[in-house]
C-alpha cells in the first residue's frame, strides 16, 4: 500500500497518454495504468504501416504530447520518447481488475495484487481492449484470431477473414497480396463501410483476388476448417488460419462494477457523462472511446481538459476560440449562450449532445443577414443546409412572382432538398427580416443524419411535406396535405430496382426525391424504353387516375429515393383541390401522348437505355460525341490539355459507343458525387454551376481516382513552368514541345518534390466562354448536355 | 441537338456567302468598265481587295484552331465560315480576274489558291463523309481493343501452330509475326495488303492437303479467319483516319503558298502601276 496519487489514469492510449503527460508537466501526482508492456495498445496492434489520419482537421490538438496524421510507427514512436520526456509515472503489465471507492479515496485492484489509491480516477480504456469474440464451438482454437498485425507476414495460406467492416475488409485486402483470402458477411452486402474500402473490395472481387459468402454466420470452427450456416445450408470452408473482426464494445460489466450506469440495455450503449467527463460516480472520469468520442485528436484533447478539471481549473473546451469566432458576428457573442440558445430555438440540434452540437456548429457558417439578402437562388447547385436561430426568411415558390413568399421563422431549416437530392435550388430564398442563419455543409448534415435517429426524422417528415408541395401539389395548403403525408413513406432503390412492373395493380404513387427512373413497356415482346424521369417528378399516377393496372415498368436508374405516396389519400386530396386536379390530369395526357410517340421510336429508347447503363442518368453535365460528325482531330483533347496544365482530363476514343452517340471517358458532374464521399482534406467541391472540382489542397491520396466508377480522375504531377521552345532547344529545359511532362521522361527532366495530385475535368470553370473541349470542337460532334435533355437527344439520333 | 457544320446555325454562313456572291455577280453584270474587265479597274481593285483579305483571314483559321480557350466565338462557327466564304472566294477571285488568264505571277496566285480551295472542298467531303463509315467499320470497338483482339488470335495462333506440320508452323508463324498494319502513307491510303501472311496463312491451312491434326487446323483456320476479317476492319479504319487527314497535306501547303503569291501578286501590280 502506497501513497494516495491525486490522479490514477486507466488505461495508455491517446486520451490516457495525453492526461498523464499534462499532469506531469503540471506537477500533478498520478500514475498510469497500461495492461500491456506498451503505450496505446489499440494502435500499436493497427496493422504495420497503416496511415493514421487527424480528423477533424479544424480542431486544435490541445496536449503535451505531439501528434499529426502519419504512419503508424512514427505516431508511437514520437508518444514513447515524449512520455519518457515529460517523466510521466507509467506503470506497465497493470491490469485493472475492480475499482472501488472508499470514502473520498478510489481503490483500484490489479491483477497482479497490488492496490493503488487515488482521489480520482480517469477511465481511458477505450472499446478495443474488449474486442467481440466469436460466439461459437471452437472460438479459442489457435488458428482463430481476433487482430491482424503484420499482413505480409502470412504467405501462401488461405485464410478466411470474417466480418465484413472496415477492419475487415481491409485485413481481406492486404492479405489477398499472398495469401487465398475468404470473407465472410454476415448481411446480404457491404452497407457499413467507407467508400473507398467498398471500391477495394468491389474490385478485389471482381478480380478473384477475393471469394465471399453473403448473408453467411460461424457456426463452427474445427481444427483446418470453418463450417458456415449461409442461404443455401450449410458449407465446411478448409482453412489455415481464421481472422474474426468484429468490433468491439464497452467492457461493460467491469464499468458498471465501478458503479457506473449506462442509459440503456442496448449492447453498443456507452456511459454518459458530464460537460466536465465527470461519471455518475463523483471523482470517477471518463473519456475517449468509452465516452463516445473515438477520434485520437478528439481523445487527446480530453486527456489534457480533464486533468485541468480535476485540479480545479474549468478551462474552455480547444474548440472556443474557433466558435468564438464563428459566433462573432452575434450579439452576445457568448459561444456558452449562443449554443445554449441553439439548443434551445432550433428543433433539428436540440438532441444532438454538446460535443456533437459544437462539431457541427465549427463545420458550419455563421449568417447575419439584413432583410432583403439573398441566401441563395433557384438552380444554383449548392447544397449546404440552413438553420434559423433568429429572424425570419422567405421563400420565392414562384419564379415568375417573388411577390409570393413562404416565410419560416426562428426554429426553422430550409436547403433540404438540395441536400437530398443533389440538383438544383428549386427556390430562392431571401431574408424576410434581419436575420441569423447557420449554413451546414452536406458532409457535416450526412454525417448527423447516419448517427442521430431524431435529426433523420425531423428532417425526413418536413423534407416529404415540402417535397409534395413543391414538385406535386403547389399551392396546397399544409393543412390539406397532413392526410396523404402523413401515410407516405421514403422508399430506396438501387440501380435496377423496378419500382413497379407493368400489369401491377396501381394503389400507390411515387415522388421521386432523389435520383432518376427509367420508364418502360413491353411491346412485341420487346422491352421499349419511353423516358426517363430524373428527380422532382412524379410516377405512377395514370394506374391511380385511370384505376387500371400499370401501364408501364419503372425502374431505378441509380440509387434513388421516393417519396410513396398512397392511392387513396392522393384521391381524396385530388377531389378536394379542383385545380390540382385539373393540373394532374393535364400531365396524364401529356405522358399519353409522348409514350404513344415514342413506341414508334423504339431507336431512341434503346439510346436512352444504353446512356442509362452508362451511368449517365445521375450525372448532371455529360460530355457527348456524336461520331457521325466526329473526324477524330482530337482537338478537344488538345485544348483540355492546352486550358490545364498540359494535362487532358478527357479520352476521347476510350469509352462506349451506341448507334453513334459515344460516351467519352470525361466527368459527367454526378449530382451525387462518388469522388467527393471519402476525400481526406475536403479537397472536392461543387460550385453553384453545378461543376464538381478539385482544389490546391489534394494530398494525392487517390481514394477519389478509386471511388469514380467512370475512371474519370487520374493522378499526376502538378502543372510545371511551360518553357518556350527556345530554352527548351538551347537549354534543355523541360519537356519538348508537345511532349506529356512525364516523372523523369527525356532529358532527365525532373519534377523534384514534387507529389502527384488528383485531376479532373473541373468544366474550364473560370475560363470565360464553358467547356474548351465544347468550343474547340470544329465540326460540332462534342457537346455537353443535361440528363433532361436527354430525350431531344434521343430523339434527334434515333 | 448535335449539329453539322454544314447546316450550323440554321445555314447562317452559307447565307452570308450567297449574299457576297450574288452581290458580286450582280455589280460584275451591271458595270461598263473601259475595255475588257479585269482587276485594274474599280470593280476589280474592290474585289480584289474582298478576295486579299478573305485569303488572310482563311489562313487566320490555322491559329485560331490552335488557340484554346479563348474567344467568345466557338470553333464550329469559324470552321463554317471557313467553308462558305472560302468557296465564295473561288467565285470572287474568278470576277476580280475578268476571266483573263496568263502566263504570269497572277495566274500563278490564281492557280494555287483553286488548289487550295478545291482540296478544301476534298476534304469536307472526307469530313461529311467518312466519319460515320468509321464508326459502322468499328462496330462499338476501339482500335485497341481490336489490336488487343488480335494480339490475343496470335498467341492462340501460335500455340496451336506448334503442335502441326512444320510448314504450317511457318505460315502461322509467319502470320503471327509478319503482319503490318498501317506503315507508309500510301500503304495506309490502300487499305489492303495483298501480301499479308495472314491471308497467305489462311490460303495455306485451307489448301493443304495432309490429313493430319484435323481438329487442330479448323481451329487454327477459324482463328485465321478471324484474324483476317479484324485485319480487314483495322486496315479500313486506319485508311479512313489516314483519309481524314492526308488532304490537309495538300490544303495546308498551298494555303501557306497561295499567301506567298498573294504577296508577290500586290507588290508587282503596284511596282509595275
Amino acid at each position: 500500500m502506497g501513497d494516495t496519487y491525486k490522479i490514477a489514469i486507466v488505461g495508455s492510449g491517446p486520451g490516457g497518454l495525453s492526461a498523464a503527460a499534462h499532469a506531469a508537466k503540471s506537477g500533478v501526482s498520478h500514475v498510469l495504468l497500461e495492461r500491456t508492456d506498451h503505450l496505446s495498445d489499440t494502435i500499436y496492434k493497427y496493422q504495420k504501416g497503416k496511415y493514421v489520419m487527424a480528423t477533424p482537421d479544424v480542431l486544435p490538438l490541445r496536449a503535451d504530447v505531439t501528434f499529426s496524421a502519419g504512419k503508424r510507427e512514427t505516431i508511437l514512436d514520437n508518444w514513447n520518447k515524449q512520455i519518457e520526456g515529460v517523466k510521466a509515472n507509467v506503470r506497465y503489465k497493470s491490469d485493472v481488475t475492480a475499482v472501488t471507492k472508499d470514502g473520498a479515496v478510489f481503490k483500484l485492484k490489479l491483477a497482479d495484487g497490488a492496490v493503488i489509491q487515488a482521489e480520482n480516477v480517469v477511465l481511458a480504456i477505450g472499446l478495443q481492449g474488449n474486442l467481440n469474440k466469436l460466439r461459437c464451438e471452437g472460438a479459442d482454437l489457435p488458428h482463430v484470431q481476433y487482430q491482424l498485425d503484420d499482413p505480409d507476414a502470412y504467405e501462401a495460406e488461405t485464410i478466411v477473414v470474417i466480418g465484413a467492416g472496415d477492419a475487415g475488409i481491409e485485413n481481406a485486402i492486404a492479405l489477398s497480396k499472398q495469401n487465398t483470402v475468404i470473407l465472410i458477411n454476415r448481411s446480404s452486402e457491404f452497407a457499413r463501410i467507407k467508400q473507398g474500402n467498398l471500391t477495394l473490395i468491389t474490385n478485389a472481387i471482381e478480380k478473384g483476388d477475393i471469394q465471399v459468402y453473403h448473408s453467411a454466420e460461424t457456426a463452427k470452427i474445427e481444427e483446418n476448417a470453418i463450417i458456415l450456416n449461409t442461404a443455401d445450408g450449410q458449407a465446411r470452408v478448409v482453412c489455415d488460419r481464421i481472422i474474426a473482426r468484429l468490433g468491439a464494445a464497452a467492457p461493460r460489466k467491469f464499468v458498471e462494477s465501478c458503479g457506473i450506469k449506462f442509459p440503456n440495455e442496448d449492447r453498443t450503449s456507452l456511459p454518459e457523462v458530464s460537460s466536465t467527463y465527470e461519471s455518475n460516480v463523483p471523482g470517477l472520469y471518463i473519456i475517449g472511446a468509452l465516452g463516445g468520442y473515438p477520434l485520437i485528436k478528439q481523445a487527446m484533447n480530453q486527456g489534457y481538459e480533464v486533468v485541468e478539471y480535476i485540479v480545479g481549473n474549468p478551462i474552455a473546451p480547444a474548440d472556443q476560440p474557433l466558435l468564438e469566432r464563428k459566433f462573432a458576428g452575434l450579439k452576445p457573442a457568448n459561444v456558452e449562450d449562443v449554443l445554449a440558445e441553439i439548443r434551445e430555438v432550433i428543433p433539428v440540434w436540440h438532441s444532438l449532445n454538446p460535443l456533437q452540437l459544437r462539431e457541427a456548429m465549427l463545420d458550419s457558417d455563421t449568417h447575419v443577414l439584413k432583410t432583403g439578402a439573398t441566401i441563395f437562388k433557384r438552380n444554383d447547385y449548392t447544397s449546404s443546409f440552413f438553420t434559423v436561430l433568429r429572424g425570419t426568411v422567405g421563400i420565392q415558390i414562384d419564379a415568375n412572382d417573388p411577390s409570393k413568399v413562404v416565410t419560416l421563422g426562428p426554429g426553422a431549416f430550409f436547403g433540404e432538398m438540395g441536400l437530398i437530392s443533389g440538383r438544383r435550388r428549386s427556390a430562392t430564398v431571401v431574408a424576410a427580416s434581419d436575420c441569423v442563419v447557420f449554413e451546414t455543409p452536406r458532409r457535416t448534415m450526412l454525417k448527423l443524419v447516419q448517427s442521430v435517429d431524431s435529426v433523420r426524422r425531423t428532417l425526413d417528415q418536413v423534407a416529404i411535406m415540402r417535397q409534395v408541395q413543391t414538385h406535386l401539389a403547389p399551392g396546397v395548403p399544409a393543412a390539406d396535405l397532413m392526410e396523404l403525408v402523413e401515410t407516405a413513406e421514403i422508399q430506396k432503390f438501387k440501380a435496377g430496382d423496378v419500382i413497379f412492373a407493368q400489369g401491377d395493380k396501381g394503389d400507390h404513387m411515387h415522388l421521386i426525391r432523389s435520383g432518376s427512373c427509367t420508364v418502360s413497356m413491353r411491346v412485341g415482346g420487346k422491352d421499349v424504353v419511353l423516358s426517363y424521369v430524373p428527380s422532382g417528378n412524379y410516377i405512377g399516377e395514370m394506374a391511380l387516375l385511370a384505376d387500371m393496372p400499370r401501364s408501364a415498368t419503372v425502374k431505378a436508374a441509380h440509387n434513388t429515393e421516393t417519396v410513396c405516396i398512397k392511392g387513396d389519400a392522393f384521391k381524396s386530396l385530388l377531389d378536394r383541390s379542383p385545380t390540382l386536379k385539373a393540373n394532374v390530369e393535364a400531365k396524364f395526357r401529356q405522358r399519353i401522348k409522348a409514350n404513344e410517340q415514342m413506341q414508334k421510336q423504339p431507336e431512341a429508347g434503346n439510346i436512352i437505355e444504353f446512356l442509362i447503363a452508362q451511368g449517365v442518368g445521375e450525372g448532371t453535365d455529360v460530355l457527348l460525341i456524336d461520331e457521325s460528325l466526329c473526324v477524330h482531330c482530337d482537338n478537344c483533347e488538345k485544348a483540355c490539355a492546352e486550358t490545364h496544365g498540359g494535362i487532358s482530363r478527357l479520352d476521347r476514343e476510350a469509352g462506349p459507343t451506341f448507334a453513334t452517340l459515344h460516351v467519352p471517358t470525361s466527368c459527367r458532374h454526378c449530382e451525387h458525387p462518388h469522388c467527393m464521399s471519402d476525400c481526406p482534406p475536403n479537397a472536392i467541391h461543387r460550385t453553384p454551376g453545378g461543376e464538381v472540382y478539385i482544389d490546391d489542397s489534394c494530398i494525392g491520396c487517390g481514394n477519389c481516382e478509386q471511388n469514380c466508377p467512370y475512371k474519370v480522375i487520374q493522378l499526376a504531377y502538378p502543372p510545371d513552368e511551360k518553357f518556350n521552345i527556345f530554352s527548351w532547344l538551347l537549354f534543355g529545359k523541360g519537356p519538348a514541345p508537345g511532349e506529356a511532362m512525364t516523372y523523369k521522361g527525356n532529358n532527365g527532366y525532373d519534377h523534384g518534390e514534387k507529389t502527384k495530385r488528383a485531376v479532373k475535368c473541373d468544366m474550364c470553370k473560370g475560363i470565360p466562354g464553358g467547356a474548351s473541349c465544347v468550343r474547340a470542337c470544329p465540326t460540332g460532334a462534342a457537346l455537353r448536355v443535361s440528363p433532361e435533355e436527354f430525350m431531344s437527344v434521343a430523339t434527334l439520333s434515333g | 441537338m448535335h449539329e453539322s457544320i454544314l447546316v450550323y446555325r440554321n445555314h447562317r454562313y452559307l447565307k452570308w456567302a450567297l449574299v457576297l456572291a450574288a452581290v458580286s455577280v450582280g455589280i460584275y453584270l451591271i458595270d461598263r468598265p473601259l475595255g475588257a474587265p479585269n482587276g485594274g479597274t474599280w470593280l476589280g481593285y474592290t474585289l480584289g481587295c474582298i478576295a486579299g483579305g478573305l485569303m488572310i483571314w482563311l489562313a487566320w483559321f490555322g491559329i485560331r484552331k490552335r488557340r484554346y480557350g479563348v474567344g467568345k466565338v466557338s470553333l464550329e462557327d469559324w470552321l463554317s465560315a471557313h467553308i462558305y466564304l472560302g468557296t465564295a472566294l473561288a467565285l470572287i477571285a474568278t470576277l476580280h480576274s475578268g476571266f483573263q488568264v496568263g502566263l504570269n505571277i497572277h495566274s500563278i496566285l490564281y492557280v494555287l489558291m483553286m488548289v487550295t480551295i478545291i482540296s478544301g472542298m476534298v476534304g469536307l467531303y472526307f469530313y461529311v463523309r467518312y466519319p460515320l463509315l468509321l464508326t459502322e467499320n468499328r462496330k462499338g470497338l476501339s482500335t485497341e481493343v481490336m489490336l488487343g483482339q488480335i494480339a490475343e488470335l496470335d498467341r492462340d495462333v501460335r500455340q496451336i501452330a506448334m503442335t502441326m506440320d512444320d510448314a504450317t508452323n511457318a505460315a502461322a508463324l509467319k502470320s503471327t509475326q509478319d503482319t503490318i498494319v498501317g506503315g507508309t502513307v500510301f500503304q495506309q491510303l490502300r487499305g489492303f495488303d495483298e501480301h499479308c501472311p495472314t491471308t497467305m496463312a489462311r490460303h495455306f491451312v485451307e489448301s493443304s492437303t495432309s490429313g493430319d491434326h484435323g481438329p487442330q487446323r479448323r481451329q487454327l483456320l477459324t482463328r485465321l479467319i478471324r484474324k483476317e476479317d479484324l485485319l480487314k476492319r483495322i486496315r479500313r479504319d486506319v485508311q479512313l483516319r489516314c483519309l481524314l487527314r492526308v488532304w490537309l497535306y495538300v490544303h495546308v501547303p498551298f494555303s501557306v503558298a497561295t499567301l506567298a503569291a498573294l504577296v508577290t501578286h500586290v507588290v508587282t501590280v503596284f511596282y509595275y502601276w
